[in-house]
C-alpha cells in the first residue's frame, strides 16, 4: 500500500480495496517507527489526520471524491497551517501557531488530502543540507551518514522513506530539486508566480516558489494541478489558467529538442554523475528527443548574484521577527534595544544570522550600487541567457547537483563550500523558470538527480518528459532500506 | 545682517479609503486598540500585501489637482527600520518611482498676489501604528489599528520664505485634499501631519544654509509658531558665532521651542530596496484621463468663478473657497436666493460668526442653505428689513420655525410699507416729541440730516421694527420739512 503511486492509491480507495483511514494509519505507523531516526517531521498530527481520513472516507463512499481525496501528505514547516505549530525550523517560531493557512495548504485540503504533519527544513529554508534546523539535522534515508539536502530535506527524506506519499516543498535556490536529487525522489519547482506564496513564510520573496515533492512525475503532476493558480492574496501570482498536467504526461517526445548547457557539465561535475547523466540522456534520445549542446556563459555568476539578492530580501523579510508580537522573546529585556538584540540573537541560528548580516550589508548606504544593483543587473543578464537558449531548444537537461549527497557535518564550517553546491540550481530561481529533479541512478549508494529546466510556464512539458523517462526507467522506484 | 528663511514642507495626508493600503482591514478612527489590524497589518509570517486601488486613484487625483506629471509606472520600496509600532520592520513606501511627479501649487501672499510653490513629488506609503507609553507600568503599549492606513506624502521644493507662506501652502494642500474628498483633513486626529525643513541664509546668498527638520507639527498655528521659533533659533545661533547642525528637531507647543531628536550622524540607514511582494503600478493614459474628467471644481477655480462670474470681492472669494463645505454652502445659498453678494455677506458674516461662537463644523450647522436662502429672499423682496432679518436668522438657528416665512408670520415681522400706516405712527411720534420737532425746525438745513435719526428710531420702535426704514425716512422728511 505504501509503495503505490497516487493514482494507484486513488484507485485502491475508489474500489474500496482500502480506506483512507487505513492508508493514513499505515503512514502514521511508519512515521512512528522511523521518524525518531530520520527526524524528517517536526510535528505529526495523527488525530487530525485520522479525522480528515474519516471525512475523506465518507466522501469516497458517496462518490464525491476527487483524484487526491483521502491521500495523505505532509507540508514543509514553512507553510502556515491554522492551529498547528509553524516553526520554520527556528527557535524564533518554536511557539508560533499560525492563525491562518497558506493557500497551498487550503487548496490541497480542499482537494481532500489528509495532512499528516509538518516536515523539517533548514532554518527559514536557509541551507542546502538541513543541518541548520533548530530541531536537528535530518538523515538521508539512503545513508545515515549523508545529508538529505536542503532546505526541503524533511519533505524529501519523508517521501523517500515512505513516511508520506507526497509532500510540499519550497525552492528559493534549489530547495526542492537538490534534496529531491539527494533522496532519490521527484520534485518540481514551478515558474515564479505559478503557485501562491500566501502563507508561505518568506525567505527571499522574488525567488521563493512552492511545489510538490513525490515519487514520480505523474504524482507531481496531480499535485501541481491542485496547488497552482492565481491567488488574489498574492500580487506576484500569475493570472493564468492552470493546464491539465496529468493529461499531458503521455505526449510523445518525438522531435523534442533538448539542450545540454555545457557549463553544467564542466570540471565541477562529479564524473560518476556525468556518466549516469549520459545514460539518462541516451534514454531520452531513444524516446525520440534530439540533443544538442547549448551555452549559458553566466552560470557561475549566478552564485554571487543569488547570494546578494536572497540575503538582501531575507534581511528585510526577517525583520518582523523582533520579539514584539509573537515568536521568541528574551527574558526580562532591559529596554527596547535589549529586547531586539537578545530576542533575535537567541531566536536565530548561525546561518540565518550570517545571511541577515550579508543582506543588511549589501543594502547599506554606499554599498547598494556595488552589490544589490549589480546583482539585479546580473539577474537580468542570466535571465536573457536562458531565454536565448529557449529559442534553440525546448528544454534543458542538466545535473541537479555537482556531487551526490555529502556527509553530515562535512560542510557546516565552510559556508562558501556549501553555497557552491547550489551552482546548477540558482540560475533557475534568478530567471523565475520552472525546473525539476528526476532520479537518474546512484553513486556509491547515494541517489543523484537529472534536472530538467523549461521556459516560463512550461511545467506541462517538464512533467511530460520526466514521466516518459520514468516509464522507460526504474530509478524512481528504488526504495531505501530503513533502520528503525 | 538681513536673513532669509528657506522652508520646504513634507505633508503626510491620510487618504480616506475604507480599507488599508495593503489589506482589507478598516481604517476607521478611534476603534478599540488592535481591533482593526488583520494578520497583514500585524506583520504575521507568510502574509503578503495587495495594493488598494482606491489609494492609487486618490493619489493620482491629487497629482492632477496640483498640475503634476503622472508617471505611467511607479514602484514600491521598503524602508527598513526597527520600531515596535512598525510590525514588519519596514515601511512599504515609494522612493525611485513615486506615483505623483513634479507639480505646483499657487498660494496667496499679501492682498491679491500669489506665489508658486513647486511640488517635488508625492508618494504613497503605509502609516505605522501607535506606541503608547503611559499606563503600562514601564512598558510600552502598541496599537496597530493605524498600521497600514494609506498616506500620501507630499514633498515641496524649498520655495517658501516665511512661516506665513508655509501656513498658506499647508492650507492650500488642506483645501485641495478636502475638496477632492481624498482625506478628511482632520489635523487633530492626525489625518494631516507636517514636517518642516527650515534653514536660513544671508539675504541675497544663493547657497542654502544647513537645514533642520522639525517633526510632526500638527496644527496650522503650531506650524507657524514652530517655524518662526526655528528661524529665530538658527539666526541667533549663527549671529552668536555658532553653526547650525543638520538634525531632526521636535516642536514642543507647551514650551514653544524645538528640541533636538537626532543628528544626521545618528540617522537611520533605511536600506531602501524595491519591495519584491508588489508589482509596479502601471497607469494608462485612459485611466488618468478618466480621473481628470471626474475632478471636482478646485479651490482656485472656485475663487476665480466667485470673483469673475458672481462679482464677489477677492477677499470674500478667498474666504468662501477655502473649504469645500463652506463653498458648497455658499454656492447653494447664492443659487437659491439669486443674489450672490448678499449670500456672501450672510455666509461670511452672521452665519460664520454663529458657527464660531458655538464652535460648530459647517456640517453641524442647524441651518440648511435652503433656509438661509429663504430668509434672504424675503429681505430682497422687502418683506422684511435688515433688522428683522437678524431676528429671523436667530430664530431659524434656534429651531423656532422651519422656514423664514413661518417665523416672519409668527413674530409679525413683516415690514410695513403701507404709507398710510406709517404716516399714522409718524404723526403720533411727532405729537409726542414736540420739543425735538421745534429744535429740528430751528436748525440749519445741513444739520437736520443728523437730527432726523432720532425720529426714525422712535418710529421704528413704535412699529416694533417692522416699518420699512426707507419709507419712514422719506415720509419723516416730507412731514418735518413741509410743516
Amino acid at each position: 500500500m505504501i509503495n503505490l503511486s497516487l493514482t494507484q492509491m486513488a484507485q485502491g480507495l475508489a474500489s474500496g480495496e482500502f480506506s483512507s483511514s487505513e492508508l493514513t494509519q499505515a503512514f502514521l505507523d511508519r512515521i512512528q517507527k522511523y521518524n525518531t531516526h530520520l527526524n524528517a517531521f517536526i510535528t505529526v498530527t495523527p488525530e487530525a489526520a485520522l479525522e480528515q481520513a474519516k471525512a475523506a472516507d465518507q466522501l469516497l463512499a458517496s462518490q464525491q471524491a476527487g483524484a487526491l481525496t483521502g491521500i495523505p501528505l505532509a507540508h514543509k514547516d514553512i507553510f502556515c497551517t491554522q492551529g498547528i505549530k509553524t516553526s520554520c525550523a527556528s527557535k524564533m517560531l518554536d511557539n508560533f501557531i499560525a492563525p491562518y493557512s497558506a493557500t497551498v495548504v487550503e487548496k490541497l485540503a480542499a482537494a481532500g488530502m489528509v495532512h499528516l504533519g509538518k516536515t523539517n527544513l533548514d532554518e527559514f529554508a536557509m541551507g542546502s543540507s538541513n543541518e541548520s534546523s533548530f530541531y536537528g539535522a535530518v538523515k538521508n534515508p539512503w545513508d545515515a551518514q549523508a545529508v538529505p539536502g536542503g532546505s526541503s530535506g524533511g519533505s524529501a527524506a519523508a517521501v523517500a522513506a515512505r513516511l508520506t506519499p507526497a509532500a510540499t516543498g519550497t525552492d528559493t535556490g534549489g530547495s526542492i530539486r537538490q534534496p529531491a536529487a539527494f533522496c532519490g525522489i521527484t520534485g518540481i519547482k514551478p515558474t515564479y508566480g505559478r503557485v501562491s506564496r500566501w502563507g508561505m513564510i518568506a525567505f527571499a520573496s522574488s525567488l521563493d516558489q512552492g511545489g510538490p515533492m513525490a515519487r514520480s512525475a505523474e504524482d507531481c503532476a496531480l499535485l501541481l494541478k491542485e496547488m497552482a493558480g492565481f491567488d488574489t492574496r498574492d500580487s506576484t501570482s500569475m493570472q493564468r489558467s492552470v493546464p491539465d498536467y496529468p493529461a499531458q504526461l503521455n505526449e510523445p517526445l518525438q522531435g523534442l529538442k533538448l539542450g545540454l548547457p555545457k557549463e553544467y557539465f564542466g570540471d565541477d561535475l562529479n564524473p560518476e554523475i556525468a556518466a549516469r547523466l549520459q545514460d539518462a540522456i541516451k534514454e531520452l534520445e531513444k524516446l525520440g528527443a534530439q540533443v544538442k549542446e547549448v551555452s549559458l556563459p553566466l552560470t557561475r555568476l549566478a552564485i554571487p548574484a543569488y547570494y546578494v539578492i536572497a540575503p538582501a530580501e531575507a534581511s528585510s523579510n526577517l525583520s518582523r521577527f523582533d520579539g514584539v508580537r509573537y515568536g521568541h522573546r528574551c527574558d526580562d529585556p532591559r529596554d527596547l534595544e535589549d529586547l531586539y538584540k537578545r530576542s533575535r540573537s537567541e531566536g536565530f541560528g548561525a546561518e540565518v544570522k550570517r545571511r541577515i548580516l550579508v543582506g543588511t550589508y549589501a543594502l547599506s548606504e554606499g554599498f547598494y550600487d556595488a552589490y544589490y544593483r549589480k546583482a539585479q543587473q546580473l539577474r537580468r543578464l542570466i535571465t536573457e541567457d536562458f531565454q536565448k537558449t529557449f529559442n534553440e531548444v525546448d528544454l534543458l537537461v542538466a545535473p541537479t547537483t555537482p556531487s551526490p549527497a555529502f556527509d553530515l557535518g562535512s560542510k557546516t564550517n565552510d559556508p562558501v563550500q556549501m553555497y557552491l553546491e547550489d551552482i546548477y540550481t540558482l540560475g533557475v530561481n534568478l530567471a523565475g523558470l520552472p525546473a525539476m529533479s528526476v532520479p537518474a541512478g546512484q553513486v556509491s549508494g547515494r541517489p543523484l538527480g537529472m534536472q530538467l529546466i523549461g521556459s516560463h510556464f512550461d511545467e506541462g512539458r517538464l512533467l511530460n518528459v520526466a514521466h516518459q523517462f520514468q516509464q522507460a526507467t526504474d530509478h524512481h522506484l528504488q526504495t531505501p532500506e530503513l533502520d528503525a | 545682517m538681513q536673513w532669509e528663511a528657506v522652508i520646504g514642507l513634507e505633508v503626510h495626508v491620510q487618504l480616506a479609503t475604507e480599507s488599508k493600503i495593503f489589506s482589507g482591514a478598516s481604517t476607521r478612527f478611534g476603534a478599540e486598540p488592535n481591533s482593526q489590524a488583520c494578520v497583514i497589518d500585524l506583520g504575521m509570517p507568510g502574509v503578503l500585501p495587495v495594493l488598494n486601488e482606491k489609494a492609487v486613484e486618490m493619489a493620482v487625483m491629487f497629482g492632477l489637482a496640483v498640475n503634476s506629471e503622472i508617471p505611467q509606472r511607479s514602484t514600491f520600496e521598503r524602508k527598513n527600520y526597527f520600531y515596535p509600532d512598525l510590525p514588519k520592520g519596514y515601511q512599504t513606501s515609494q522612493m525611485e518611482e513615486p506615483i505623483v511627479g513634479p507639480g505646483y501649487l499657487d498660494i496667496p501672499v499679501g492682498e491679491s498676489e500669489s506665489k508658486r510653490i513647486r511640488i517635488h513629488h508625492a508618494h504613497l506609503e503605509e502609516d505605522a501604528g501607535k506606541s503608547l507609553h503611559e499606563d503600562f507600568h514601564g512598558m510600552t503599549g502598541v496599537d496597530l489599528n493605524r498600521a497600514g492606513t494609506p498616506l500620501l506624502e507630499i514633498v515641496s521644493e524649498p520655495d517658501m520664505n516665511s512661516a506665513k507662506e508655509a501656513v498658506a501652502y499647508l492650507r492650500g494642500i488642506h483645501s485641495i485634499v478636502t475638496y477632492l474628498g481624498i482625506s478628511d483633513g482632520n489635523m487633530a486626529e492626525g489625518s494631516l501631519r507636517c514636517d518642516a525643513n527650515v534653514s536660513v541664509r544671508p539675504k541675497g546668498q544663493e547657497k542654502l544654509g544647513t537645514r533642520c527638520e522639525i517633526k510632526n507639527v500638527n496644527s496650522f498655528r503650531f506650524v507657524e509658531k514652530a517655524i518662526n521659533h526655528e528661524i529665530e533659533r538658527q539666526i541667533e545661533l549663527i549671529e552668536d558665532g555658532g553653526r547650525v547642525v543638520q538634525e531632526t528637531r521636535l516642536y514642543d507647543p507647551d514650551e514653544d521651542e524645538t528640541r533636538s531628536m537626532r543628528t544626521k550622524e545618528e540617522a537611520n540607514d533605511y536600506r531602501y530596496f524595491p519591495c519584491p511582494d508588489l508589482l509596479p503600478v502601471e497607469l494608462d493614459e485612459a485611466y488618468i484621463q478618466h480621473l481628470k474628467e471626474g475632478l471636482p471644481e478646485l479651490p482656485e477655480q472656485k475663487r476665480e468663478r466667485f470673483t469673475s462670474q458672481l462679482g464677489l470681492s477677492e477677499y470674500d472669494a478667498q474666504v468662501l473657497s477655502a473649504s469645500r463645505p463652506l463653498a458648497d454652502y455658499f454656492d447653494r445659498v447664492a443659487e437659491l436666493s439669486g443674489d450672490a453678494k448678499l449670500a456672501a455677506n450672510w455666509v461670511t458674516g452672521e452665519f460664520s460668526a454663529q458657527l464660531n461662537r458655538e464652535n460648530l463644523d459647517i456640517a453641524q450647522a442647524p441651518l440648511a442653505p435652503e433656509q438661509l436662502a429663504g430668509l434672504l429672499k424675503r429681505l430682497l423682496d422687502e418683506t422684511i428689513n435688515g433688522k428683522a432679518a437678524k431676528q429671523v436668522f436667530a430664530a431659524l438657528w434656534a429651531g423656532e420655525g422651519h422656514t423664514a416665512d413661518d417665523i416672519i408670520e409668527a413674530k409679525g415681522l413683516k415690514q410695513v410699507t403701507d404709507t398710510g400706516a406709517i404716516e399714522a405712527i409718524i404723526d403720533e411720534v411727532l405729537a409726542n416729541n414736540q420739543p425735538q420737532v421745534d429744535q429740528y425746525k430751528a436748525a440749519e438745513p445741513d444739520k437736520r440730516g443728523k437730527m432726523i435719526g432720532f425720529f426714525v428710531g422712535q418710529v421704528m420702535k413704535a412699529s416694533k421694527g417692522t416699518a420699512n426704514p426707507q419709507a419712514v425716512n422719506q415720509l419723516l422728511k416730507d412731514k418735518l420739512d413741509q410743516a
